[in-house]
C-alpha cells in the first residue's frame, strides 16, 4: 500500500489548517454561506437533508487496518457510530457538526487520509477494481496507475475548476468489476502483441440524466504515456466542454456533440506537445509507487480445516459459494464481506463491524481491505486455511451474509433518507426487496442478479447498469419508481431499457416479485442468469410481468 | 388572476449542527415542525424569509415550504420530502425521531 511521504503529509496538514480557519471565519461571520460553500465542498463537506455529510476519500477503495480503525473511531467520536460506504469506494459520515469537521480531518490525516476532491468540479477520487493485485484474471495491477493518477490530479491547478466533475477508473482485468465504461475516462490495462504494457483508453462514459457507455479513444496507449495522454484529454475537455448548462457539461456530452473522431484528433494533437513536457519524471515516480504495491508474502499452510468445514457446515458452504472469488494464488481466496445483511442499509457498517474487519485484515489478510463500488468490503488475500476463523468472527457481528452477487446484494444510493438532491427514497426499497426475497428463500435459486437503485436522476445508485434498475422520482408529490431492464456495468456494458410507467412505493416489491417469478418460469435452466434470459428473449416477457393485462386494460 | 397563496413554514438547516429548524411564532428557531409558525400571507412569508437570510450565523439555506394546519392545531408538511425532514431517515430511527 502506498504510504504518504513528507510532501503528502505537509500538503494535507496545510490544507487542514486552512479549512480550520475557514470554518472559524464562517462562524464569526467573516465569510458568508455563499463564500464558504465552495470551500467546504472542496473538503468533502456537504449540507444534506438532516445534517452535514462528510465524504472521505478512499483512493481506489484501498485501506489497511489502521485506516479502518480510524474510520471507526471517527464514527464513534464525532458521528452516530457508523459510516456509509459509497459507490465511489468512499465513506460518508451523515451527522458531523461543522465545528468538529476540522478535528475529523486532522484525525484522518494521522493515517494518511483526507476528504479533498470528493466534491466539486474537479478530478474526483480515482476508483479501481476492488480485486486489484489479487484476482486470478488480472493482467496487471491497476493500483500503481490509480495512485499515479491520484497524485497527478491532487490539487492540479489547471483542473480545479472544470466545467463539471470528472471521474477516472482503472482496471487490470478483462472482466470489468469497476464499471469502467461508465466513467469520464476509463482505463483498461492490457498488453499489445509485442507484450508491452499499456492501456485501452475509453472516454465519455457516464450515468446521470444522459447515460452513455464510454467510447474507445485509443485502443493501445503505451504505459509510459498515461499522464500526458490523460492530461491532454482533460485539456481538450476544459477547452471544449460546455459551461452554459450544467446538464450538458460532462465530457460525455462533449464527446457526443463533437464526435469521437474530432475528440481523438484534438487529443492526439495536444498529446504530441504534452508528451515532451513530462520528461520522464512521472515514470520515475511510477517506479517508486510500484514498490509500494509489492505482492504480499504469501504463506503456505494446510487447507484441511477449510475443506472439513465446507463439508460439515451448510451455512459456511453457502458463504464460500457466494462470497469467495478466485485468487491468483491457489491457496488463497478473495473474501467479500457483505455489507448487505437482509433488511439493513446497503453500505452501512457500524464502528464495531469496522473494527472487526480491520482486525481480521491485520490477522488474516496481510493488512489489506478494499471497498467495492458495490458497497461491500473485501479482504483481498485470505489463506484458505484461515477462512473458517474469518467466517466465525464475521458471524459474531452480523457480517457473514452469503449473498454476494445475488438479488439482495443491492446498490442503493442514500436517496431521500439523507440526500438533499434526492426525489425519492432508495434505501428502504432495497431493504424491503432484500427482506422479501430472504423470506421467500429464493435468492440462491435466482442466482446472479444485480439490482441497482437511485433516488434521483443523477444515478449515484447506477440504476442504468443494473440488470434491474430502479429510479425513484417525485411524481406530483408522490414517490414513484421507474424500472429499467437489461442494464449491465461489466465489460459487456449496456444501458438498461426503460420498461414503462412507474410504480408507487408500496407496489415496488410485488412488482419485482412478479418480474422474478417470470424469469424463473422462462429461463432455459437454472444456469441461465436473469441477464442471459433477458438477452435471449428481449424485454417483452418481462414487460408482460411488470404490466399484467389487467393493469394495461385499466389504463 | 391572482394565485391563491399556499400556507408556508419557514425552514432552514442550523449552521453548526446542520439540524432542520423552523421559525416559530415567538420569533425563534425551533426543531419541531409542529411548533412552526404557519404563514398565511405572502408578504409576511417574504419578509420572514428576508429576515432569515440576514441571520447567516444561525440559518443556512432558508426557504419557504408548503404546509397546512394539522388536526392537533400545529403546522404539518404537505410534501413527503418535508415530512422526512421533520423526522429523520426512514431506514432506521436515528434522526430527530430518535431524540423525541
Amino acid at each position: 500500500m502506498y504510504r504518504y511521504n513528507d510532501f503528502d503529509r505537509d500538503f494535507i496538514t496545510e490544507r487542514n489548517r486552512q479549512f480550520r480557519a475557514q470554518v472559524q471565519r464562517r462562524i464569526d461571520g467573516s465569510l458568508t454561506e455563499d463564500e464558504f460553500r465552495p470551500l467546504r465542498l472542496m473538503n468533502g463537506l456537504y449540507l444534506q437533508l438532516h445534517a452535514y455529510m462528510l465524504r472521505v476519500a478512499i483512493p481506489y477503495g484501498t485501506l489497511n487496518s489502521a485506516k479502518m480503525h480510524k474510520l471507526a473511531d471517527i464514527a464513534d467520536k464525532w458521528d452516530k457510530g457508523y459510516g456509509h460506504f459509497t459507490t465511489r469506494q468512499n465513506i460518508q459520515y451523515n451527522w458531523p457538526k461543522l465545528t468538529d469537521v476540522p478535528d475529523i480531518l486532522d484525525a484522518l490525516a494521522e493515517v494518511g487520509m483526507h476528504a479533498i476532491q470528493t466534491s466539486g468540479n474537479c478530478v474526483r477520487n480515482v476508483t479501481a477494481d476492488h480485486f486489484a493485485g489479487a484476482a486470478a484474471d488480472e493482467i496487471e495491477d491497476p493500483r500503481p496507475s490509480a495512485e499515479l493518477l491520484r497524485q497527478w490530479s491532487m490539487d492540479h491547478p489547471e483542473f480545479a475548476f472544470l466545467g463539471r466533475k470528472f471521474k477516472l477508473a482503472v482496471t487490470g482485468s478483462p472482466n470489468d468489476r469497476a464499471v469502467i465504461k461508465a466513467h469520464d475516462v476509463g482505463l483498461i490495462l492490457k498488453r499489445n502483441d509485442a507484450g508491452d504494457p499499456g492501456y485501452q483508453v475509453l472516454v465519455g462514459g457516464g450515468l446521470g440524466r444522459t447515460p452513455m457507455i464510454g467510447k474507445v479513444l485509443r485502443d493501445f496507449l503505451p504505459a509510459q504515456d498515461l499522464l500526458p495522454y490523460v492530461e491532454s484529454i482533460l485539456q481538450i475537455y476544459n477547452f471544449l466542454g460546455r459551461r452554459d448548462n450544467k446538464y450538458k457539461a460532462r465530457i460525455k456530452i462533449t464527446v457526443h456533440e463533437n464526435g469521437i473522431e474530432t475528440i481523438r484528433e484534438l487529443v492526439e494533437e495536444r498529446f504530441k506537445l504534452q508528451r515532451a513536457a513530462f520528461g520522464g519524471n512521472d515514470q520515475k515516480l511510477l517506479a517508486e509507487i510500484k514498490e509500494a504495491f509489492a505482492e504480499p508474502e504469501y504463506t503456505s499452510a494446510p487447507i484441511k480445516a477449510f475443506l472439513d468445514k465446507q463439508n460439515s457446515d451448510a451455512a459456511f458452504r453457502s458463504f464460500t459459494d457466494t462470497n469467495l472469488a478466485t485468487h491468483k494464488n491457489p491457496d488463497y481466496n478473495i473474501l467479500t464481506i457483505s455489507i448487505k445483511a437482509h433488511g439493513k442499509t446497503p453500505g452501512d457498517a457500524t464502528s464495531e463491524q469496522m473494527r472487526v474487519m480491520a482486525d481480521l485484515a491485520k490477522k488474516y489478510g496481510h493488512d489489506e481491505l478494499r471497498i467495492s463500488h458495490e458497497q461491500n468490503v473485501i479482504l483481498p488475500h485470505v489463506h484458505k486455511g484461515d477462512i473458517p476463523a474469518v467466517y466465525d468472527a464475521l458471524r459474531e457481528v452480523g457480517l457473514a451474509t452469503a449473498n454476494i452477487g445475488l438479488i439482495s446484494d443491492i446498490i442503493a444510493c442514500p436517496g431521500m433518507d439523507y440526500c438533499g438532491l434526492a426525489t425519492a427514497r432508495s434505501i428502504p426499497v432495497a431493504q424491503k426487496i432484500a427482506t422479501r426475497f430472504d423470506e421467500l428463500k429464493l435468492e440462491h435459486d435466482i442466482g446472479a442478479l444485480k439490482i441497482k437503485i437511485s433516488g434521483c436522476i443523477n444515478a449515484c445508485g447506477h440504476h442504468h447498469v443494473g440488470h434491474i434498475g430502479i429510479l425513484g422520482l417525485d411524481r406530483a408529490g408522490v414517490e414513484n419508481y421507474q424500472i429499467t431492464l437489461g442494464g449491465d456495468g461489466s465489460e459487456t456494458a449496456v444501458i438498461g431499457e426503460h420498461a414503462g410507467p412507474g410504480f408507487a412505493y408500496d407496489e415496488i416489491v410485488p412488482t419485482i416479485e412478479r418480474l422474478i417469478y417470470a424469469y424463473l418460469d422462462i429461463r432455459e435452466s437454472s444456469d441461465e442468469t436473469f441477464l442471459q434470459t433477458y438477452r435471449r428473449l428481449g424485454a417483452a416477457p418481462f414487460k408482460s410481468a411488470l404490466y399484467p393485462a389487467t393493469r394495461i386494460a385499466a389504463e | 388572476m391572482v394565485r391563491k397563496f399556499t400556507p408556508k413554514v419557514l425552514t432552514a438547516n442550523h449552521l453548526i449542527n446542520g439540524d432542520v429548524i423552523y421559525w416559530n411564532a415567538d420569533d425563534r428557531w425551533v426543531g419541531n415542525h409542529g411548533e412552526a409558525l404557519l404563514i398565511d400571507d405572502e408578504a409576511t412569508a417574504n419578509a420572514l424569509l428576508a429576515q432569515a437570510q440576514s441571520q447567516p450565523e444561525i440559518a443556512v439555506g432558508p426557504y419557504l415550504a408548503n404546509a397546512a394546519r394539522g388536526s392537533a392545531g400545529g403546522a404539518v408538511p404537505t410534501h413527503f420530502r418535508e415530512e422526512f425532514r421533520t423526522r429523520g431517515p426512514s431506514n432506521y430511527q436515528h434522526g430527530k425521531q430518535a431524540e423525541a
